[in-house]
């Protein structure tokens, strides 16, 4: 024992219950807390009468001991016990909580199971992926202590401004786990971090990692009609324990070491001057509704952690059963903690917050204008320097993008951007006006917060992948069991001719140039642009727009796709260099077509059409044209480009405008040259030969870039 | 968890063979701590180790910084596969310096 902790006069037991040496605990922090000589024991619950601590040896099924609180170790509404003499390595524990007779409305007291702590730092039990937990266990989620003292050796969140951020969204075991990815651990964090390589070639600067908190993927019920195996819930969005990462993620979850592990992946993402967002599913748990498992929250405190009806139901806003009550003010410290957790223990850098129009709802589900949990949230200290992504809707009909109460802190998925650049895409008329707001950042839903405001996609998890997006018309979802019933009917899609597989080579020809167009819409657009992994090498998922239940080889990540489609890989590549190149296309303020003063200047934004500043905003028009211009206060450079996409079926010619004084045209990409002049590396990009006659092919975008004339 | 020593030359070679966790880690770690402070180099052989917790690995790393601070060069040799893909996705492998046998390591660390 070593002398600090003999200097402490609490470092001994005050009375023995089961055996174990305890005294009363500190209630704050909750969870389980390494203290001198034992463990702290701290949980919360209004309503509970009695609580008892669960003591397991790692594995076992039967505690070795159990530890009734007793009334002086409460304090308020919390139960605390520090115990000592526990090998915090070797153990696992829970919760009985006892509630009031008869139960109150909506209390779901049950002191036969034994609970998960809601604080829990990491699960034991579920380190083997999709092997089916015993369900009659009376303990299935099991908590446990992690070491908290991984060497970060200096390492902090990177702090990249946001409007340079580019996002690649990717599922942690779907990444790596297909036998192509030639990782060691395939699905894994360390198999995630053997392709750090390839992000960095690729150009990414943040990768968005979909959830990965503990959660049950054996929760799934169905069978996928077409082979007869039982379907899984891939994604996982549905958590059992919010503090605690995936155990079957890390390589090392059968040693509990998935927390070392974990941060590693942050660690060596961050030397590589990539950013770690966690796509975070605060909207609903894994318990379900009243048919639903009890784990943790409804044992504990029913009332205070979900929405319910007056008569004790859930409310189901996120349309899988229950609704967290975001806004109760208990709730709201835990999501607060939670987020602070992996801020300061896993260097998170953003958070992206599923259906985050959930967590501005009111107890009774009214959505609130001051929202406190999404206040809370933009003004945290801790929080300060993490990005906070809104997906601003739910599934009880609440629509806010543009609307979401940011205080100028939140951005938003624009769902608009995607609905209207895929509209756009496939020829659709009166898409003009839209598409052009688009690529400003969208002031008209962002005027006041700035582009950085706008997280831009055309695909994401949700949906299409871009391949499918260019060959499907419909959604093919037979596959996950429910007769196609679910997934998105909206789709914007549009199948270039022949559904699905084809070796029609005009078709194939046509879905490869609007890949190129939406990925160079997507890279040149103001704003921040989210990739869907895969997109790059045109990974398809076979027409299924929701395959949250496909853990397939069809529908993991196939890395031999990097070769065969390796022109499109390098188009991608190259449109990220351009715009990581180019301060024009990545300004914190929306351009608004005023012109600095001085010789020579351009409009910061300028639009044109066939001909140069004649834009034509007729609803039947498809082609449109934009000049960006950056000219900072030192002007050093002078960033400009210009930017033609034509969605019309024919081509046009186009007359660019003049480029600033002393700079020529130069072609940076044209979507309609074959691969590889569709697009060039910076400074290979040739000179446009006839600067009055550019000619644009149907459905194609070029970009051009004014660079001195040498 | 069992611990035996003997000299290479200069050079203090440890065997450990057994499982190293959170049972074992800290009378291991006292005894490792000792040998490590002989001044001279020492070389850790896990070629007989056959599980290695993550209180284990943390008993390595500090013995290691505690020679490296006291001014004495230190490897590891031999890790099993097993070990070593576990230290390797945790960034412990990356602390260490680390030879593929006892004999390519003692080329190292010889003066």
């Amino acid at each position: 024992m070593s002398l600090s902790s003999l200097e402490r006069i609490d470092g001994n037991p005050t009375s023995t219950i089961a055996g174990l040496g305890v005294r009363p605990g500190r209630p704050v922090p909750f969870g389980a807390t390494r203290v001198p000589g034992g463990v702290n024991f701290s949980v919360y619950s209004n309503r509970a009468t009695a609580m008892t601590l669960v003591l397991f040896k790692i594995g076992q099924s039967e505690p070795f001991a159990e530890l009734p609180f007793p009334p002086e170790f409460r304090i308020g509404g919390v139960f605390a016990m520090t115990v000592f003499g526990l090998d915090s390595d070797e153990i696992e524990y829970g919760y009985r909580a006892t509630g009031p007779q008869p139960p109150g409305v909506g209390d779901r007291f049950n002191p036969d199971r034994v609970l998960s702590d809601p604080y829990a730092k990491m699960i034991g039990g579920r380190a083997e992926w999709g092997v089916p937990p015993d369900y009659f266990d009376r303990y299935v989620y099991r908590a446990r202590l992690p070491m908290e003292d991984f060497d970060w050796e200096g390492d902090r969140p990177l702090r990249l401004p946001t409007e340079d951020l580019v996002i690649y969204e990717l599922h942690v075991r779907g990444y790596t786990r297909h036998p192509s990815s030639g990782v060691a651990a395939g699905g894994t964090f360390a198999g995630l971090a053997e392709k750090i390589p390839y992000l960095r070639e690729l150009g990414v600067n943040c990768v968005e990692l979909m959830p990965i908190f503990e959660f049950d993927e054996c929760e799934n019920i169905r069978v996928n009609p077409v082979t007869g195996n039982r379907l899984l819930n891939f994604w996982g969005y549905s958590t059992v324990s919010f503090f605690a990462p995936k155990a079957s993620y890390a390589a090392t979850g059968r040693y509990g070491m998935q927390v070392d592990e974990l941060k590693n992946l942050v660690k060596k993402l961050h030397a590589a001057g990539i950013e770690v967002m966690l796509d975070v599913v605060f909207n609903h748990t894994a318990e379900g509704n009243e048919l639903g498992p009890t784990i943790s929250f409804r044992g504990l405190d029913n009332r205070t952690y979900y929405m319910l009806t007056p008569d004790g139901y859930y409310y189901n806003f996120s349309g899988t059963g229950n609704t967290v009550n975001c806004n109760d003010p208990v709730v709201r410290g835990f999501v607060l903690d939670c987020l602070r957790y992996w801020a300061i223990e896993y260097h998170i850098d953003g958070f992206r917050f599923d259906l985050a129009a959930i967590l501005d709802r009111a107890p009774d589900g009214t959505p609130l204008a001051n929202p406190p949990l999404i206040e809370s949230l933009a003004h945290d200290p801790v929080l300060r320097d993490c990005k906070l992504v809104a997906e601003a809707w739910d599934a009880g009909g609440l629509y806010q993008v543009g609307r979401f109460p940011g205080y100028f802190r939140w951005s938003e998925w624009n769902g608009r951007y995607r609905d209207t650049l895929r509209r756009f895409l496939k020829g659709d008329q009166g898409t003009i006006g839209e598409m052009a707001s688009g690529l400003v950042g969208s002031p008209d839903l962002y005027g006041h917060r700035g582009p950085a405001a706008s997280v831009n996609f055309v695909t994401a998890h949700d949906g299409f992948s871009l391949a499918d997006l260019v060959s499907y018309n419909d959604k093919h979802n037979d596959a996950n069991g429910e007769r196609n019933q679910d997934g998105d009917n909206g789709n914007n899609s549009w199948n270039c001719g022949a559904e699905g597989h084809t070796d029609d080579a005009a078709t194939l020809a046509l879905r490869r140039q609007q890949m190129r167009n939406a990925l160079l819409l997507l890279l040149s657009s103001h704003g921040v642009p989210m990739l869907l992994a895969g997109d790059e090498m045109a990974r398809t998922q076979h027409g299924n727009n929701n395959a949250y239940c496909q853990d397939d080889p069809d529908f993991w990540f196939d890395w031999q796709l990097a070769e065969r489609n390796a022109d499109l890989v390098r188009f991608t590549r190259l449109a990220i260099a351009f715009r990581r190149a180019h301060p024009a296309l990545r300004r914190r303020v929306h351009p608004t077509g005023r012109q600095r003063d001085g010789f020579g200047h351009l409009p910061d934004v300028s639009w044109h059409g066939v001909r140069p500043y004649e834009p034509d905003w007729s609803p039947d028009n498809q082609l449109l044209a934009v000049m960006f211009y950056e000219c900072d206060d030192a002007c050093p450079t002078r960033d400009c480009v210009y930017l033609v996409a034509n969605s019309h079926w024919d081509t046009h010619e186009v007359q660019p405008p003049a480029p600033p004084p002393g700079l020529r045209w130069h072609v940076f990409a044209n979507t309609g040259a074959p691969s590889p002049d569709d697009a060039y590396a910076p400074g290979d990009e040739p000179v446009l030969t006839d600067p009055d006659h550019l000619l644009v092919g149907a459905r194609s975008t070029v970009l051009l870039v004014a660079l001195p004339a040498d | 968890m069992q611990i035996a020593k003997y000299m290479r030359g200069s050079v203090t070679v440890v065997e450990l063979d057994g499982e190293l966790d959170s049972v074992t880690a800290p009378a291991s770690r006292e005894e490792l701590a000792q040998l490590a402070s002989s001044g001279g180099p020492v070389l850790l052989d896990l070629s007989r180790m056959s599980y290695m917790s993550s209180a284990g690995l943390r008993v390595l790393l500090l013995v290691y910084r505690q020679a490296r601070d006291a001014g004495a060069a230190l490897a590891l040799a031999g890790i099993p596969p097993m070990i070593r893909e576990v230290m390797a996705a945790t960034g412990f492998l990356d602390f260490f310096t680390v030879a593929e046998s006892v004999e390519a390591a003692l080329v190292d660390l010889e003066p």
